[in-house]
């Protein structure tokens, strides 16, 4: 158990490294980018395990990879944007839209809409989440102006 | 007077780059409308406004004459360094540290500056994402090499395509393509197993996370045409794969 959650740390943080490098992200940003993916997808793994809801858990990683993308553009005065995509790009549903497009090739249309869907859905989870950092972020900025 | 307006012509055209370049790199487009009224604001123009979609800007000032400019955006690449760079610049702009001219020699030197990684890399380093997808979508070992390769000729197919035929979302297609005929005749091969795990995460590099990123942040924003139309290419790229891949499977 312990090798698959090594496996899952490691591997995210090299594809999230990676996606960094495609995008072109400044070279210094790339090991905070690595993190950022890291930990989304370490919550991601770990609510599944505990057979959380999948949407439920997509929202909590995204919120945490933005909130994790917000620290680090607000300590290296760098775009969040370069932080945050490598994150959020292993939460996209590319398994479940994978599948809904095999059932159309099948012409089994009934499980494709539901599964095209289903993918709809994973979809909005990823916006509420980035919804969400974001307004919180809104909330704190606004909170720290007050108390000073 | 004729010194005045010369000024303004300078500032407006030193946002305006500052503007496309951002645009061009894959920016998101309240960061992009920020940075321009920031800068002009730096040297002293108050009242800009700003008007941009993903394919242009519009960009006026009032005082001390009226100037009304646009810009039509081409071609968008991804390369957050440049939205980096640009962002240090205005930065340093408004803290005074910059005269016009500079600003928009700066801007220059970044508009020319070629990708900061070489193109090899980016391919190697997609090769390599795509066997740790596989990994991260509960795949086995075994298939962690099958998934290298046919990312990489998939992210190559992609990147080659989009350099030779400039119709979009065609390099997409033919990347997709390209991997789910590796992804089969590896699996037939007997060099792979789980078909399905290989070919998606194959596909993961060719996925437009930047632009469905950026499609809800403008949302969100407010720039509702911005917003949208990033979606509708996020959506159209989405489906470019899709088909690529249909087109293997109903084989």
């Amino acid at each position: 158990m312990a090798i698959f959650y090594i496996q899952q740390l490691m591997t995210s943080f090299i594809a999230s490294v990676a996606f960094g490098v495609i995008f072109n992200a400044p070279r210094k940003a790339l090991p905070q980018c690595g993190f950022a993916g890291m930990v989304g997808w370490l919550l991601y793994i770990l609510l599944q395990d505990m057979s959380v809801q999948p949407v439920t858990a997509i929202v909590v990683a995204a919120f945490c990879v933005t909130m994790i993308s917000h620290f680090f553009a607000k300590k290296y005065k760098t775009p969040i944007i370069v932080f945050s995509v490598s994150g959020i790009i292993p939460l996209v549903p590319g398994g479940v839209a994978y599948n809904a497009l095999r059932h159309v090739v099948e012409n089994q249309f009934d499980q494709a809409v539901q599964l095209g869907a289903r993918a709809f859905v994973f979809s909005g989870a990823i916006a509420l989440g980035l919804l969400l950092a974001e307004v919180t972020n809104q909330v704190i900025r606004k909170w720290s102006i007050i108390r000073r | 007077m004729n010194d005045l307006l010369k000024r303004e012509h300078d500032i407006i055209k030193v946002c305006l780059l500052a503007g496309k370049i951002m645009l061009q790199s894959g920016a998101e487009t309240y960061r992009v409308e920020d940075t321009m009224m920031r800068i002009a604001a730096a040297y002293g123009v108050e009242n800009s406004q700003s008007y941009m979609t993903p394919t242009g800007i519009i960009f006026s000032v009032e005082e001390p004459q009226h100037i009304t400019r646009l810009i039509r955006i081409s071609d968008r690449t991804t390369n957050l360094g440049k939205i980096d760079q640009v962002n240090s610049v205005s930065r340093r702009a408004c803290l005074g540290e910059l005269t016009i001219e500079e600003a928009r020699r700066a801007l220059e030197n970044i508009e020319q500056q070629q990708a900061t990684y070489p193109i090899w890399l980016s391919i190697l380093l997609a090769a390599i994402s795509s066997g740790c997808f596989l990994i991260m979508f509960r795949g086995i070992w075994p298939d962690f090499v099958p998934a290298v390769i046919a990312g990489g000729l998939g992210f190559s197919c992609s990147v080659f395509m989009h350099r030779v035929i400039p119709v979009k979302f065609f390099a997409e297609f033919s990347g997709a393509l390209v991997i789910g005929i590796t992804s089969v005749w590896m699996v037939r091969l007997g060099w792979g197993q789980q078909l399905d795990t290989i070919i998606i995460s194959s596909v993961m590099p060719l996925v437009p996370g930047l632009l469905i990123t950026n499609a809800i942040r403008d949302l969100m924003a407010g720039h509702l045409i911005s917003g949208l139309s990033k979606g509708a290419e996020a959506f159209v790229t989405s489906f470019a794969i899709g088909a690529g891949i249909a087109f293997v499977l109903s084989f």
